[in-house]
C-alpha cells in the first residue's frame, strides 16, 4: 500500500506518530478497566450475593487510586512496588528491542535475589557502603549470568531463548530452594530462611519504606534510554532487532550482540531481585517468590519497549499493587481484581489487531521493535543468528 | 489487441474527477480515467505520481475526497476490498500476497473457499477448476505445487489465477513485470492478451516504457496527481512518454564518455560459493576488474549472480577460491572489513540488506559508518554530525523527503534506492558492487543512478554491475560477462556486443565456447 507521506507536513506526522505509539497502550488499559468494572458488578451480585450496585466499580477504582496515589504514604509504597517492575521491565524491553523474547526475567530476578543475599551474608559485618555495593553487584552478576547462558546457547546453537529461559527459570527456582535450605540456612531458624542481610540493607530515605533502590530504578531509565538511542551499541541492538540482515551488512556481529543484550537484560532483572531482598524483605525463605519477572513482560509490552513508556507502565502496575489492599478494605472488592486487570491489559495488548480496528489505526509506520513484533516473530518465523 | 478502438458508449469502468488530498499533498487531482471492455489500459507515471493512490481508491483501500466511480455506467461506492472484489475488481500487488508454505490451490481459493460441506474444503473441485482456468488461458500450473517451489514468474501466474478464480472483470496489475525475466514477461503478456480477448478489462501500472508500448491499447500518463496526457501506442514513442512522465527532456541512454583504466581493483580466482540450500551456486569464477571500468554481468536471474555478489561483500561464505581487493587477499573477510576497504554495495533486495526500514533516514545513511568519527566518539553517537551528514547527502542525491527524521519506509521506492546509493557511493570508493541497482525504479531515478555510476567509473572506481535488465548491462558496461549456471561463460566488449548474441548466451550458456572465460579474465 502506498503511503503518501511525501510532502506531508512534518507537524502532522509527529502528532500522528505519537498518537499511533500511545493509542494502543492507553486503549488496552481503558478496555481492561471497563471489562474489570463489569466483572466487579457481576461477581459482587452473583457470587457474593450483595445487592446490585452499579456504582461499585467507581467506588472500587476510586479506592484503588486512593490506595496507590492518595497520600504520601500510599505514593511511597507505590514507588517501592514500582522499583522491581521498572528494573526488570527495562531488561525485558531492551531484549525486545534486539528482537529477543526474554521470558527469563523471573529466573534472573530470583537469581539476583540469591546472589545479593549470598554476598550480603558474607559481608554482614562490613561497612554499609561496601556491603551494599557488593551485594547489589552480586545480584546483578547472578542475574546477568542467567541471561548470558540463554544468550550463549542461542548464539552458538540457535536454541530459542523462549525455551531456554523458561528452563533457566526452573533451575533458578530449584537453586533458590537449595540455597535457603542448605548453605545459607540460618542456624536455629524454625522454618528455613537465610540470615538477615545486616549491613547490606538498603537505607530508607523516604517515609517508612522508601529505600534507596527506588532512586536506582528511576536512574536506570535515562541510562537505558541513553544506551539505546545515544550509543553505538544501542544502535546495534536496535538494528539487529529491526533488520538482522542489514545489521550484519552494517558490520554488527549478531551472535556477540545477542549474548551482550541477554546479559544486560539479566543484570537489570537481577538488580530488581537484589533491591527487593536488600530493600524490602531483608532475608529470603523458600517461599520467596513473586510474579515480578512475569509482570515485567507485561510492563515492557505496555511501555512499548521504550524506557520512558516502561517507567509509566511500571508506575501504573506499582500503583495498582499498592492500591489493591486498600481497595479490598474500603470497597470490598478482592485484591485479585488487580491480577485480573493486569491479565486483561496483556490480553488487549496482544490482541491489538482488535483495538486497531476499533481505533481505525493502520499499522504503526516507522515503529521500531516494540515487543509485539518480537513475540509474533518468536514463533513460526526463522530467526537469523 | 482486441479492444475496439472506438470508445463504446458505456465504458466498463469510469473514474471521474477523482481527487484525494493528504495533509500537504494532493495525491490525485481531478483524475479522469475510463476503461473499455477488453482493453489493456496502461497507467504510466513515476513513483509518487499518484498511480497507486488511484488504484487504492478503486480497490476501496482509500476514500476519495471528490469524484465518482462508475461501473457499466452506474455510479457506485466502494467501501472496501471485499466490496471491490464483489464487484469484480481485483488487484495484484507489486509484492505478491501468497503464502509460501501452502499449495497453489490453497492460495487460489483462500478467501473464496470451495467447500465440500460446511466443514471441509473441496480440494478436488478446486484443483479441477484451477486446471480448467489455466488451460483456458493457455498455461500450465500444478495445483498441488507449493508456492515456495515455484519461480517468480509462476507465482505471478498464481496471483492472476486467484483473480480469475473469483471471476474478476477488472484486473489491476501493479508493476507486474518488475520481478520477471524477459521471457517470463513475454509469457505474462501473452496471458494478459488472452484475458483481454476474453473480454476482461485490465489496468496495467508500469513505468517501463517499452512494455507499455508493447502491451497497452491506451496509455494514460499521470504526473504529480494529474492526468498529463492520453496516447495510443501507435501514435507515440518512448521519448515522448518519458517526457510526459517526468516533465522534462530525458536522456534515455546514458552518455558513457571516455575513462582510462587503472590497476586491477578486484580479482577473483576460481571462486566457488554455495546457495542457502548448500548447492553450488557459483562454480569457479575468474574475474578481474580495473579501476575506471564497468563490468556488467548479464544473466537470467538465479544463475549464481546474487551468491557471487554476496560473497564479494562478505555476506556469504566462500566455499573455495580467492578474492583480492586492490592486491589484498580478502577471502572470508567480514562485511565491515570489506566496507572499510572502500567497497560500496547496492543489494538486489534493498529491504533486506540495504535499509532498516523502521529507522530514520539519518541512521540509514550512516548504517556502515555509525561506529567511527565523526559519527561516534567512543561509544557515544554524535547526533549533530549524523544529522549534518544526512542533510548534505539528501540534498546532494535529491532524496525527496519531508525530513531526515522520517523512517525510510515512508519514502517511495526510487527515493529509498537513492538513499542506499547516497550511502554506498560516498567517498573514495575503489569498487562498487551493484546488484540490480535500478530494479523497480522509474525513468527519472534510473537516469539519475546511471549518471552517478558513470561518474564514479570516470573517477577511477571499478564497477561490477549485475542486472537482469539486459538493456541496462548493454548500455553501461565497458565489458560484458555472461553468467550461466554459476560460471562466466563469455566475455564481450561492451561497445561492440550484440544484444541477440548476449541474449542467446544467457539462455544457452553458448555451449562449446568455454575457452572464452580465460581469455576474458586476462583482458
Amino acid at each position: 500500500m502506498s503511503r503518501p507521506e511525501e510532502g506531508r507536513s512534518q507537524e502532522a506526522s509527529i502528532v500522528v506518530r505519537v498518537w499511533s505509539l500511545i493509542a494502543i497502550p492507553l486503549l488496552a488499559v481503558f478496555m481492561a478497566l471497563v471489562v474489570g468494572a463489569v466483572v466487579i458488578v457481576l461477581s459482587s451480585t452473583l457470587v457474593l450475593k450483595n445487592p446490585f450496585d452499579p456504582m461499585l466499580p467507581i467506588t472500587a477504582y476510586a479506592a484503588l487510586a486512593q490506595g496507590g496515589l492518595g497520600s504520601y504514604d500510599a505514593f511511597i509504597s507505590t514507588l517501592v512496588l514500582t522499583t522491581p517492575l521498572l528494573l526488570a521491565g527495562l531488561g525485558v524491553g531492551i531484549g525486545f528491542k534486539a528482537g529477543l523474547f526474554n521470558i527469563g526475567a523471573q529466573g534472573q530476578f530470583l537469581m539476583g535475589a540469591v546472589g545479593s543475599v549470598a554476598v550480603a551474608v558474607t559481608f554482614a559485618h562490613a561497612p554499609a557502603v561496601i556491603a551494599i555495593t557488593a551485594s547489589l553487584l552480586g545480584g546483578m552478576i547472578a542475574g546477568a549470568l542467567w541471561g548470558f547462558v540463554p544468550g550463549l546457547l542461542k548464539a552458538t546453537s540457535g536454541a530459542h531463548e523462549v525455551v531456554t529461559t523458561i528452563m533457566m527459570n526452573y533451575i533458578a527456582l530449584a537453586l533458590l530452594a537449595w540455597i535457603v535450605i542448605g548453605p545459607l540456612r540460618q542456624a536455629g531458624s524454625v522454618s528455613p530462611s537465610t540470615p538477615d542481610v545486616g549491613a547490606a540493607a538498603l537505607p530508607i530515605l523516604l517515609d517508612r519504606s522508601g529505600h534507596i533502590g527506588i532512586f536506582i530504578a528511576f536512574a536506570a531509565v535515562p541510562i537505558a534510554w541513553f544506551l539505546l538511542y545515544r550509543t553505538t551499541r544501542g544502535f546495534e541492538i536496535r538494528a539487529v532487532g529491526a533488520n538482522p540482515d542489514a545489521a550484519r551488512y552494517a558490520g554488527v556481529k549478531p551472535r556477540r550482540l545477542i549474548v551482550l543484550t541477554m546479559s544486560i537484560a539479566g543484570s537489570l532483572a537481577g538488580l530488581a531481585g537484589a533491591c527487593t531482598i536488600l530493600g524490602v524483605t531483608h532475608q529470603m525463605n523458600t517461599t520467596f517468590s513473586t510474579t515480578v519477572g512475569f509482570d515485567s513482560i507485561t510492563v515492557a509490552l505496555l511501555g512499548r519497549s521504550n524506557p520512558i513508556g516502561i517507567m509509566l507502565a511500571a508506575l501504573l502496575f506499582g500503583a495498582m499493587r499498592a492500591g489493591a489492599g486498600p481497595m479490598q478494605i474500603n470497597a470490598g472488592v478482592p485484591v485479585e481484581l488487580v491480577d485480573f486487570i493486569q491479565a486483561l491489559i496483556l490480553l488487549f495488548l496482544i490482541a491489538n489487531v482488535v483495538l486497531r480496528r476499533l481505533l481505525r489505526l493502520r499499522g504503526v509506520s516507522g515503529a521500531e521493535q516494540t515487543g509485539f513484533d518480537t513475540i509474533t516473530r518468536s514463533y513460526g518465523r526463522e530467526t537469523t543468528v | 489487441m482486441t479492444a475496439d478502438t472506438e470508445p463504446s458508449p458505456v465504458p466498463k469502468l469510469e473514474m471521474r474527477g477523482i481527487t484525494k488530498r493528504y495533509p500537504g499533498v494532493t495525491a490525485n487531482d481531478h483524475i479522469d480515467l475510463n476503461l473499455q471492455r477488453g482493453e489493456i489500459h496502461a497507467l504510466l507515471g513515476e513513483n509518487g505520481a499518484g498511480k497507486t493512490t488511484l488504484m487504492n481508491i478503486l480497490y476501496g483501500l482509500a476514500v476519495p475526497d471528490e469524484g465518482q466511480i462508475l461501473i457499466d455506467g452506474a455510479p457506485i461506492r466502494i467501501a472496501g476490498p471485499a466490496d471491490a472484489i464483489a464487484r469484480g475488481i481485483e488487484m495484484v500487488h507489486q509484492h505478491f500476497m501468497l503464502i509460501p508454505v501452502l499449495s497453489v490451490a490453497e492460495n487460489v481459493i483462500l478467501g473464496s473457499e470451495t467447500m465440500a460441506n460446511p466443514v471441509f474444503l473441496d480440494r478436488r473441485e478446486a484443483s479441477r477448476r484451477i486446471r480448467e482456468l489455466a488451460g483456458r488461458f493457455g498455461f500450465e500450473l500444478d495445483p498441488d505445487a507449493k508456492i515456495e517451489s515455484l519461480s517468480v514468474g509462476q507465482q505471478q501466474r498464481v496471483e492472476i489465477l486467484k483473480m480469475l478464480y473469483r471471476d474478476a472483470q477488472i484486473l489491476v496489475l501493479d508493476e507486474p513485470t518488475a520481478v520477471l525475466t524477459p521471457s517470463e514477461t513475454e509469457e505474462i503478456f501473452e496471458l494478459l492478451r488472452n484475458l483481454a480477448k476474453d473480454g476482461r478489462s485490465i489496468i496495467f501500472i508500469s513505468h517501463k516504457l517499452k512494455e507499455v508500448l508493447e502491451i497497452a491499447d491506451r496509455v494514460t500518463v499521470i504526473r504529480r496527481g494529474t492526468v498529463i496526457g492520453e496516447r495510443r501506442p501507435a501514435e507515440t514513442n518512448e521519448k515522448e512518454l518519458a517526457e510526459l512522465m517526468v516533465g522534462r527532456a530525458v536522456q534515455l541512454t546514458a552518455e558513457r564518455g571516455q575513462s582510462h583504466l587503472t590497476e586491477v581493483q578486484l580479482k577473483l580466482k576460481d571462486l566457488h560459493v554455495r546457495d542457502d540450500r548448500g548447492g553450488e551456486a557459483v562454480r569457479g569464477v575468474d574475474l578481474e576488474i580495473r579501476g575506471g571500468e564497468i563490468l556488467g554481468i548479464a544473466g537470467v536471474a538465479g544463475n549464481g549472480q546474487d551468491e557471487l555478489v554476496e560473497a564479494l561483500v562478505g555476506l556469504r561464505k566462500v566455499a573455495a577460491g580467492r578474492i583480492w581487493l586492490g592486491g589484498k587477499d580478502v577471502t572470508g573477510a567480514s562485511p565491515r572489513t570489506i566496507n572499510e576497504a572502500n567497497v560500496g554495495y547496492v543489494p538486489a533486495d534493498r529491504h533486506r540488506f540495504g535499509l532498516i526500514l523502521a529507522f530514520p533516514l539519518t541512521d540509514n545513511l550512516v548504517l556502515t559508518s555509525y561506529y567511527k568519527p565523526p559519527f561516534a566518539h567512543g561509544l557515544v553517537r554524535d547526533e549533530r554530525a549524523i544529522l549534518d551528514a544526512a542533510r548534505k547527502r539528501i540534498s546532494e542525491f535529491d532524496i525527496r523527503t519531508p525530513s531526515p527524521a522520517v523512517p525510510a519506509q515512508t519514502l517511495s521506492g526510487g527515493n529509498q534506492q537513492k538513499l542506499v546509493v547516497a550511502r554506498e557511493f560516498d567517498g573514495d570508493t575503489t569498487l562498487l558492487v551493484l546488484d540490480q541497482p535500478t530494479r523497480g525504479l522509474d525513468v527519472g531515478s534510473i537516469e539519475f543512478i546511471h549518471r552517478r555510476i558513470i561518474e564514479k567509473r570516470n573517477a577511477g572506481t571499478a564497477v561490477l554491475l549485475v542486472s537482469a535488465e539486459l538493456d541496462e548491462v548493454m548500455e553501461l558496461s565497458d565489458r560484458i560477462a555472461v553468467m550461466f549456471r554459476g560460471k562466466l561463460v563469455a566475455f564481450l566488449d561492451g561497445r561492440t556486443a550484440d544484444k541477440n548474441q548476449v541474449g542467446l548466451l544467457m539462455a544457452t550458456g553458448g555451449a562449446g565456447s568455454g575457452t572464452s572465460d580465460a581469455a576474458g579474465a586476462a583482458s
